[in-house]
């Protein structure tokens, strides 16, 4: 790519440096990945430091600083993805395409990898190719995928239905009942004037759907009672906790509803421009939202005079890059001016000093929905639904071993025992709530009800039947952790690292009691010392399996102490394969390769 | 006039103004809490996390934690000082740190928080990262085995150097320093010996050339028994 195609990327994003990221992704759409060249043209059109282009190209996943196939393939590596064949399904395409995974094909033509949960547990095993989502992978598909790529044949004449992905709503409530508002719920909060609608909100107990809970009126109040010029509403869809898919659905058929959530956030705090953060994953999704957009605008509902009035507010889009983190609410902040993804401190909140640093309110997906629910309906009539602490319904993205994954809405309060009987988990040893960062809970404990004061749901349910290994569910989302740490701090960083190579570790028949109780503390000091939910939440999956299902870890157990991680058989393997030797003499008496 | 605000670190009286943080106020006083990415002359960072404390029972990074009139800060307690050994192991292991061939032995805020803290084993098995020294830049060595991501190069060249020469790039475990240059060569920036980003990094990441052992081992700033952990 010449620097002057460069230049023109740089001049639609009005050469600011804030849509670094935007550019970058657009950048790399046209040249597949970022050689160091581009990073310099880059930096030179918007004048900023070439390392901060750097950290912020190399921060993000789906950003490459390396050659990437021209096919590149992506396998989603959730749990639930596994215990659906993924792997397999990874291991058979690798071998048909003759690559290794992680590594670029000689021609150039192909890497096959993993990534993280791309949010489609409901019909996977789910993979990406060339960012395109790919759902109900199976052998059959593999092989003709396979063949489809050794004869180069575009992407766009692969079998339309490799790229379906299914809605599965399984159980509607009065969120899913919500038809496209198109500006009944604005004309709704317009009649009451912002004071009146946010007392509205209020009433109505609503609290944050994306996982912490905090009270939605009172993040909207903190906003605008903080003094500035301009204020932003933010829209997290970056959806990434494995195992959640309901905002998929939302961002899908309930588009319109997002967009008027906002507008009525916008309304309530003083905002004039809103910002939906749309995950990578999703970028499927992104022009039939910019269409939503387009109609919104044309139908007056968006623009200068919002409904013919005063009120002016508009929405962007911005598209992530492949980083978990960006969910936590000042990274996302982070990634939307162009920097990596790093939570930052905490006072300031993004309610004084958010975006650039403005009064911001960013809500969940699944909240502002929520708020036209309440401005057509009223506040009380909302909390009418669920338990006094936790108003109102909840969406829940079941998958695992289930009889019907999918979308489901229930009242907060709900039972997990009432969620396995509709999904038809009957046979689950445990389900784990809320994704990674959440809880794994055991059949005791299944009359425990979904709700802030008793188990918090930000929409995963992910179901694990009798015959499934929960040590290898928890090695997976351990991996996961430490993939997907910002690298900020020392805990989080090295911790993650620390717990996932343990767990190895204990994987291949090396672990000793004394590796469950170093399991155990590290995940204290992750938890106690961590920068961000990410780090604290990390040793959750640990911790609650060493509680309740311990036996998956002391089966594996090879040694009733110590034993060192270092294999020194192993680590002859190198001057083996240099020598040529496979003797008995090239081993150390007993081991075995 | 109202009487100075302060806070009880230990049991001990510390005065703050308001708007300092536990830190800024407890070193300002005369009170050590370990720490290696603050420093006085910089916004608090908060990434290393070594100067977790307990204020009034809860966990907080000392140096983001603004200073409250009547807070119950506990600082030197066995169980703090127990994370800090694990966090300086953490950091011990990610890197190669082989203080006995190390320049900076004795001058070293790593080692020393380490001495004094009482870490007497790295406890977890190294990563052995594989990792490049950069010694093209005429008066500066750059050796990033040792780095600790503390990021006081990085903020001390964009504060007060106006360069931005130092940057963090990547992400989990391979997150890295990086330097200001296509090349990723020290010696293709404009680091300037002058410079307060050459002279500012706690560890033995970038170093002054040809001043090796200038000042020997023994009279070093942490060498004085009792020093230890004093910047």
């Amino acid at each position: 790519m010449n620097d002057a195609s460069i230049a023109t990327i740089c001049a639609r994003h009005d050469f600011d440096a804030g849509q670094l990221l935007q550019i970058l992704r657009a950048v790399q759409t046209r040249e597949g990945w970022l050689p160091a060249a581009t990073l310099d043209a880059i930096a030179t059109c918007l004048k900023i430091p070439r390392a901060a282009v750097e950290a912020t190209a190399s921060f993000y996943s789906f950003l490459h600083l390396a050659p990437v196939g021209r096919y590149c393939i992506l396998f989603s590596d959730n749990v639930t993805d596994r215990m659906l064949g993924s792997r397999e399904l990874m291991e058979s395409l690798c071998r048909q395409l003759w690559v290794e995974p992680g590594h670029l094909s000689e021609d150039g033509l192909v890497s096959v990898a993993t990534t993280s949960c791309t949010g489609l547990c409901d019909q996977g095993p789910a993979l990406l190719v060339n960012e395109r989502a790919l759902t109900r992978m199976d052998e059959p598909r593999i092989a003709a995928l396979a063949e489809f790529v050794r004869n180069k044949v575009p992407l766009d004449q692969w079998p339309t239905a490799w790229f379906a992905v299914e809605d599965n709503l399984r159980l509607r409530g009065p969120l899913l009942n919500l038809a496209a508002p198109q500006g009944n719920a604005l004309r709704a909060a317009f009649a009451m004037g912002p004071a009146g609608w946010l007392s509205e909100v209020r009433e109505s107990g609503l609290r944050g759907r994306g996982g912490a809970g905090f009270p939605t009126a009172r993040k909207w109040q903190a906003c605008r009672d903080a003094e500035s010029d301009a204020r932003f509403v933010v829209c997290n869809a970056d959806e990434g906790e494995p195992g959640t898919f309901k905002d998929r659905v939302l961002l899908t058929r309930y588009a319109d509803a997002i967009f008027e959530g906002m507008t009525l956030a916008g309304y309530a705090v003083g905002a004039r421009r809103g910002l939906l953060y749309l995950r990578g994953e999703y970028l499927y999704l992104l022009e039939p939202l910019e269409a939503v957009l387009r109609q919104r605008r044309a139908a007056g509902l968006l623009g200068e005079t919002v409904l013919g009035g005063d009120f002016a507010f508009d929405i962007d889009i911005h598209v992530g890059a492949g980083a978990y983190v960006c969910g936590e609410e000042t990274a996302l902040i982070e990634s939307l001016e162009g920097k990596p993804g790093r939570p930052r401190i905490r006072p300031p909140f993004p309610v004084t000093q958010g975006y650039r640093g403005h009064p911001t309110v960013v809500n969940n997906v699944e909240t502002l929905v929520a708020t036209c629910l309440i401005a057509l309906h009223g506040g009380t009539a909302y909390a009418g639904q669920g338990t006094p602490g936790s108003t109102g319904s909840k969406l829940i993205s079941v998958s695992g071993d289930c009889a019907a994954p999918g979308i489901y809405e229930f009242p907060l309060g709900v039972t997990l025992r009432a969620v396995l009987e509709a999904c038809g988990g009957h046979d689950a040893q445990a389900v784990q709530v809320s994704g990674p960062s959440g809880m794994l809970l055991a059949q005791s404990a299944f009359d425990r009800r979904i709700a802030f004061e008793d188990v918090p749901c930000a929409g995963a349910f992910m179901v694990f039947g009798r015959q499934r290994d929960l040590f290898e569910m928890v090695r997976n989302f351990a991996h996961f952790f430490a993939h997907e740490s910002c690298g900020f701090c020392t805990p989080c960083r090295v911790g993650t690292r620390l717990i996932a190579k343990l767990l190895d570790k204990i994987a291949c028949g090396h672990g000793s009691p004394y590796d469950l109780n170093e399991l155990a503390q590290l995940c204290e000091v992750t938890q106690a010392t961590s920068h961000c939910g990410l780090g604290s939440s990390a040793g959750n999956p640990v911790r609650d399996a060493l509680r309740q299902f311990r036996p998956a870890f002391e089966r594996r157990l090879r040694s009733l102490d110590y034993a060192p991680a270092f294999d020194l058989d192993a680590a002859l393997a190198q001057a083996r394969q240099m020598t040529g030797r496979q003797d008995s003499g090239a081993h150390l008496r007993g081991a075995t390769e | 006039m109202s009487p100075e605000p302060n806070f009880l670190l230990d049991g001990v009286v510390v005065p703050f103004v308001a708007g300092q943080s536990v830190l800024a106020a407890a070193q300002a006083a005369g009170h050590d809490i370990p720490h290696l990415c603050w420093h006085p002359d910089f916004a608090a960072h908060g990434s290393c996390k070594l100067c977790t404390v307990k204020a009034d029972g809860r966990t907080a990074s000392a140096c983001t934690l603004a200073a409250q009139p009547g807070m119950v800060v506990e600082n030197r307690t066995p169980e703090l000082d127990a994370l800090r050994r694990t966090l300086l192991q953490m950091l011990f292991v990610e890197g190669n740190h082989f203080c006995p061939s190390c320049e900076k032995s004795g001058a070293c805020q790593l080692q020393a928080t380490a001495y004094a803290l009482g870490m007497l084993t790295p406890h977890f098995d190294h990563f052995y990262p594989d990792r490049p020294v950069d010694v093209s830049h005429p008066d500066v060595f750059l050796d990033f085995n040792r780095c600790i991501l503390c990021a006081l190069c990085v903020r001390a060249s964009r504060e007060v150097d106006g360069k931005s020469v130092f940057a963090i790039a990547g992400r989990g475990m391979e997150t890295h320093l990086v330097v200001n240059s296509t090349t990723h060569r020290l010696a293709d920036t404009d680091l300037a010996l002058t410079d307060r980003a050459a002279h500012i990094c706690p560890v033995g990441a970038i170093l002054q050339k040809r001043v090796g052992f200038t000042v020997p081992i023994g009279r070093r700033p942490f060498d004085t028994p009792g020093d230890e952990g004093h910047a």
